[in-house]
């Protein structure tokens, strides 16, 4: 199963309540994904370079981390705990440099950017969403997934949202059968998927699309020719949001526009808090289109 | 008029208490409230009661309906009305994948669009589509009858057994032994009447007939190679 939800905002005046809002959406698709949960929100744009990370140890790994980032990138960083989670802020330039102390430490990087930060873990989606206080972080847009897994183990590096490029995040109901095809073919173009998980492909291929020059749109229109099973992705942006299904449609999706907003939900059951869900246009998206807003 | 409030009911109760309306036809009328997009609201229902479901569904709403008349304000999840046997469930919005599937009887309407497998494998169930419907619909379906006033997706009526199709609109694409046939009296006849039951604002002579070529019925030894 797993479910997905998302919330693209239009207007400035909902951007306190966007973790709120999302955290009910999230907690609502409890049971169609009761293993792990993930989010991810763009939120205020940092004066610098944003990355999260993630360790299973983080009494050990982030003590002390922020002096020693500072001192190697002599630069001042800046260090935000959050559970097992952290998000830095870090000089320009510096992400190469970061990256490679991270993998000798051990320590994940969930994804870089200057809005976006991305948490998830292992557990029930309430759970998940108190560990890191979504419900108190405000921004632009955000998805989140609540996961039931199917073709790789229940870890934390299996849960959504991947991140493989700056700003970019994609959560995904269904399986793809040609991801290890694609995983050769991507690794070559330097966008080698991380994990051994089926939903990493699909973002690592939008990733080198949009590298390619490919507005999101177009790269949403890419994966109906080049990847093959079910899916309905939904996909994150600095500045969109996009929502794709596969020509059969099976996995379920829901959309709700209003002025002030457009929202994604595996069910309609996501939407009933938000407000003026009772006036919003509410379709469902058709099979093998892309829908895409950009501010 | 009885009114329920999901706010402070749980669904089994309130089921159960519609179940249990077979036995006694007192209170004929109930007013669901506060759906929130609850899965299998009204299901199995089994009296000639009627249930007005304010707001929009999740899965299967109505499903194994029987006798009662269910009016849902909003629009529904997947697989409304599903297995339907006679009674009638009306959807003023529009409705997810495979609606009425498997239907034996009764009427369904969706005042909105249908969108993929609406009508799949239907039995004898009647569905009126005020909008259009998505892909693969009445597939392999048997009999009764899908009246669509919109579009129709791609592989309408695919593998189709001897349910009749009406669209107004245009086919994307017919399926597998689906083909359009000739339009009789008795056809405009059974039109006029469904419509008007489906407070459908249509005439009868827009609609084109389709039904199924029947080659599928017998195995053809001249395709004994493509095995």
């Amino acid at each position: 199963m797993c479910g997905i939800v998302g919330l693209f905002l239009k207007k400035d005046d909902l951007r306190p309540r966007l973790g709120d809002l999302l955290t009910d959406m999230l907690i609502t698709m409890t049971d169609r994904g009761p293993d792990s949960a993930g989010i991810a929100i763009y939120g205020d744009a940092a004066d610098g370079l944003k990355m999260t990370i993630q360790s299973a140890t983080p009494d050990e790994h982030f003590d002390g981390l922020e002096e020693t980032l500072t001192a190697l990138l002599r630069a001042p960083v800046r260090m935000r705990v959050i559970d097992t989670h952290a998000v830095l802020t870090l000089p320009e330039g510096s992400e190469a440099e970061v990256r490679a102390f991270m993998a000798e430490k051990g320590i994940r990087v969930m994804g870089v950017g200057d809005s976006m930060e991305i948490f998830k873990e292992v557990g029930l989606p309430k759970d998940v969403a108190a560990r890191f206080g979504i419900r108190q972080m405000a921004g632009s847009h955000g998805i989140g997934h609540t996961r039931m897994a199917t073709e790789s183990a229940v870890t934390t590096l299996g849960a959504h949202p991947f991140s493989t490029d700056e700003n970019q995040c994609l959560v995904h109901n269904g399986s793809l059968s040609n991801h290890n095809r694609m995983r050769r073919e991507l690794a070559r173009k330097g966008f080698a998927p991380q994990t051994e998980n089926d939903t990493e492909v699909a973002a690592c291929y939008i990733s080198s699309r949009l590298a390619e020059g490919a507005n999101l749109g177009e790269a949403l229109d890419g994966t109906l020719q080049d990847l093959d099973g079910f899916f309905t992705f939904v996909v994150g942006t600095k500045n969109g949001f996009g929502v794709v299904r596969d020509p059969i449609a099976c996995k379920p999706a829901v959309m709700a526009e209003t002025e002030d907003y457009v929202a994604f939900g595996s069910e309609y059951r996501a939407f009933a808090g938000l407000p003026g869900i009772e006036t919003a246009r509410v379709w469902e998206p058709e099979p093998a289109t892309v829908y895409f807003w950009e501010r | 008029m009885q009114t329920i409030d999901m706010a402070s009911t749980e669904l089994r109760e309130l089921n159960s208490t519609l179940q249990a309306q077979s036995k006694k036809t007192d209170d004929a009328e109930w007013v669901i409230e506060n759906t929130r997009g609850a899965h299998a609201l009204a299901v199995g229902l089994d009296a000639p009661i009627k249930v007005t479901v304010k707001g929009s569904t999740g899965y299967y709403c109505a499903g194994m309906n029987k006798q009662a008349d269910v009016h849902v304000t909003g629009s529904v999840g997947p697989g409304v009305a599903e297995n339907m046997i006679s009674g009638s469930v009306i959807v003023e919005g529009d409705a997810s994948q495979y609606a009425g599937a498997t239907g034996h009887g009764g009427l369904l309407v969706i005042k909105g669009n249908a969108s993929s497998r609406c009508g799949i494998s239907m039995k004898g169930i009647d569905i009126v589509v005020h909008g259009n419907v998505g892909h693969m619909s009445a597939f392999m379906a048997q009999s009764g009858n899908l009246v669509i006033l919109g579009d129709a997706g791609d592989a309408l009526g695919d593998s189709l057994y001897e349910a009749r199709l009406f669209v107004r609109g245009k086919v994307k694409s017919l399926g597998a032994d689906c083909i359009e046939k000739e339009m009789r009296p008795e056809h405009l006849e059974f039109l006029a009447d469904i419509l008007k039951r489906a407070g459908a604002d249509a005439k009868p002579e827009e609609f084109k007939r389709y039904g199924s070529a029947r080659k599928l019925y017998n195995f053809n030894v001249d395709h004994a190679d493509e095995y």
